[in-house]
């Protein structure tokens, strides 16, 4: 390498880092909406209440023209012999447990999106086409969708569903915490519909104090967890019950937020496109170095 | 010992035996290919809700990724520290890079429910997806690698461009772009190597860091936040082995010399490179003390214990030993044994270690799944085998009526 050329070299090296390091301060500010408002909605699912009409199930379909059976059948308790999970046909389905105290009165829990506070999905999808909104609900946006499915992956309740037999146009399907009906001033179709108050809808911090308040007066009734208030961080659903969660189906999950490791790790080595850099530039280093050593060397 | 070498595209016969099984297979995988595109992923795959990610997520893109390793890493080698002996090996291991990562790039468009939306990650940025990052670094450095490649386009065509008929007026304008492409090329291509380097180390530990967010869904064996350092050190360990397997097997099938003397040097740097990946996935073991699942027998601890005594520790043995080096056989074999390890590993990482907390079943793979893996794998090797028969790729022993100039002009127009 002539002197000349080297010049030449470090210049273009130089240039190059630049323009990463202005790469890297775009991609900071660059992500999905992800809002976690003080005056975030919640929905207490009270596992106890709930008598397993399935009703919600029906309203829930219904208001996302999903097909479904006409109402009467859903009073066909048979479903219940085996756990069902919510999928692109039914986006929230729900389960029968045993009771243990009273074998009449079972535990019926409903199951969809937890609407979480750091929601996993949100921070894996490739082309961030989840986003966290003012209200708390976590929704899909089917423009930006790749149909990768790592959002599937990184949900740790296992909650997104694709429609495998599309060949065009597959969607991510799950609950979309009703996000027409309630910017409308609505309530939640399954909230709506639910005729013994199973599920109650209002603001986070106002459901959780709901909660606590009932675990309070009918201390034999519950145990005493509110699953959702701390889980992976938080999440929007939150859930009651007169036994332990994970008799309930309910993953023991800790308090951590979901995305929280795997965050660190991608910031920690894009932290200002710094790590990248110095390694471009250590190389171009070395690869200078070695030239200039052969050629004196000859 | 040294005859001199130089690179020329190889002789004989394209349709051979072997050719035409291969072809066989390819097109057995495209039928159901077809399928995929017709009737959806799920006609074709035993992906479900439960199983989102399967065969072509672990080997047509992780294992494929890591195991096009052997680009950056005789980069590296050859040209960031310009260890010249090595100069024989760098282009088929830049082709192999090239050809990889356009086979995982043409997966993940199989793979993904909207391929037509392939190009979004360009535009729609999430910054914290560790996909994201893998994506956009796969893509800017398989054009790196194609860039790269192109000199040994305008080695091969400059002075020899001879479009038939009414073409044959390009002939003259496109002969001077590629001398003009030759030129720019040989002064900036220090920067697509770095560069190239710099995206291989960022995408291949980032691919580790895609399970991390599974969390406890992923078997305690494999979760852990070192991950993406294990990804690295796997990849930049098989690198190597990779160069030495794709070498041994193109000489045999274009009846060339073995390069032992090349081959065998490059193996000796292997047992380190592996030495350090088994510390770290020893070390890591015995921090998070995930032994303790090794007693039980699992499909996991028996899958855990095939990656690692199977994949890392026989061949570290062996890439130790003189005589294995000396020895083509035995440098295929362990050589085998490493790629073995790291394809076991990815499939571990992101099918075996996939344990759903609602599960209706497991997960393994359709006849159609496999299908288009082994398909794509056949037609992979087919187009290198096209590209080594046109291009200069693979480097012998210079006959003396060679001639000494660049480019050998040809007579006619
Ligand atoms: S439950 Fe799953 S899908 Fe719903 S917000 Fe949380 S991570 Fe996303
Ligand atoms: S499947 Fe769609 S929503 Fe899910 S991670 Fe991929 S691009 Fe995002
Ligand atoms: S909030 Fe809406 S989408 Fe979600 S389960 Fe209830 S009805 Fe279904």
């Amino acid at each position: 390498m002539k002197a000349q050329d080297r010049r030449s070299f470090l210049k273009t090296a130089a240039a190059v880092g630049t323009a990463a390091v202005g790469m890297g301060t775009a991609t900071a500010a660059a992500g999905p909406k992800n809002i976690l408002s003080p005056d975030r909605m919640g929905v207490l699912v009270d596992t106890t209440v709930c008598v397993g009409c399935r009703n919600c199930e029906h309203a829930c379909k219904t208001a996302h023209d999903l097909p479904t059976e006409p109402l009467s059948s859903y009073g066909d308790r048979s479903v219940f012999e085996q756990m069902r999970r919510p999928d692109d046909t039914a986006l929230c389905v729900v389960n029968e447990y045993e009771n243990p105290k009273n074998a009449d009165l079972p535990y019926d829990v409903k199951v969809q999106c937890m609407h979480c506070d750091h929601p996993a999905c949100l921070s894996a999808c490739i082309v961030g086409a989840f986003s966290k909104e003012e209200n708390g609900a976590v929704v899909w946006d089917t423009d930006k969708c790749i149909g990768c499915r790592y959002c599937m992956a990184a949900c740790p309740f296992q909650i997104p569903a694709f429609e495998y037999h599309k060949a065009l146009d597959p969607q991510i399907r799950k609950c979309d915490f009703c996000i027409e009906r309630t910017t409308k001033g609505e309530l939640p179709a399954c909230v709506n519909i639910c005729p013994v108050e199973a599920l109650t809808y209002g603001p986070r911090d106002e459901v959780i104090r709901i909660a606590k308040q009932r675990i309070r007066t009918y201390g034999d009734r519950y145990v005493d967890h509110i699953y959702g208030e701390h889980e992976v961080g938080g999440t929007s659903w939150m859930y009651m019950a007169g036994r332990d969660f994970k008799d309930l189906g309910f993953p023991k999950l800790g308090q951590n937020t979901a995305p929280g490791v795997s965050e660190a790790i991608q910031h920690g080595i894009f932290a200002y496109f710094m790590p990248p850099v110095a390694l471009y530039a250590l190389l171009g280093a070395i690869m200078w170095m070695t030239k200039t050593r052969k050629e004196e060397g000859l | 010992m040294h005859a001199h070498m130089k690179p020329a595209p190889m002789k004989g016969k394209f349709f051979t035996p072997g050719v035409i099984i291969l072809t066989l297979i390819a097109l057995n995988g495209l039928v159901f290919l077809a399928g995929r595109f017709f009737f959806g992923i799920g006609s074709v795959t035993n992906l479900n809700n439960q199983y989102p990610w399967g065969l072509w997520i672990a080997v047509d893109v992780a294992a494929g990724v890591a195991l096009a390793a052997g680009g950056f890493t005789t980069a590296a080698l050859g040209h960031v520290m310009h260890r010249e002996e090595y100069h024989v090996i760098l282009r088929p291991a830049l082709l192999t890079a090239m050809l990889g990562y356009t086979f995982v790039a043409t997966a993940v468009f199989i793979d993904i429910g909207r391929w037509y939306f392939i190009w979004h990650p360009l535009i729609m940025w999430n910054g914290s997806s560790a996909l994201f990052e893998v994506g956009i670094c796969v893509m800017i450095y398989m054009s790196v690698l194609y860039i790269e490649f192109l000199p040994m386009v305008t080695e091969r065509f400059i002075g020899h461009v001879t479009l038939p008929g009414v073409l044959s007026r390009l002939n003259a304008p496109l002969d001077r772009l590629l001398r003009f492409l030759d030129r720019t090329l040989e002064r900036s291509m220090f920067i697509f190597i770095i560069a190239g380097v710099v995206l291989s180390t960022l995408h291949q530990s980032s691919l580790g860091t895609l399970m991390v967010i599974a969390g406890s869904k992923m078997h305690p064996l494999w979760q852990t936040p070192v991950l993406p350092l294990l990804f690295l050190l796997s990849a930049i360990s098989v690198g190597f082995p990779m160069v030495i397997f794709e070498s041994m097997i193109a000489s045999r099938a274009f009846k060339q010399k073995i390069e032992i003397d090349v081959l065998s040097r490059l193996g000796g740097l292997v047992a380190p490179i592996l030495g350090i990946y088994l510390a770290f996935k020893l070390g890591d073991m015995f921090i998070r003390e995930t032994f303790v699942y090794l007693q039980e027998f699992s499909v996991e601890s028996v899958m855990w214990t095939l990656e690692v005594v199977l994949g890392i520790v026989i061949p570290l043995r062996m890439f130790l030993s003189r005589a294995v080096l000396k020895s083509p056989l035995l440098l295929f074999i362990a050589s085998s044994l490493v790629i073995l390890g790291v394809a076991l590993n990815r499939i571990n990482n992101f099918v075996v270690a996939y344990t759903p907390p609602y599960a209706f079943g497991s997960y393994f793979p359709s006849i159609g799944e496999i299908s288009v893996t082994v398909g794509f794998i056949a037609l992979l090797v087919l187009i290198y085998r096209v590209y080594v028969m046109i291009f200069p790729v693979i480097s012998v022993p210079e006959g003396p009526a060679t001639p000494q100039t660049k480019y050998a002009i040809r007579g006619k127009q």
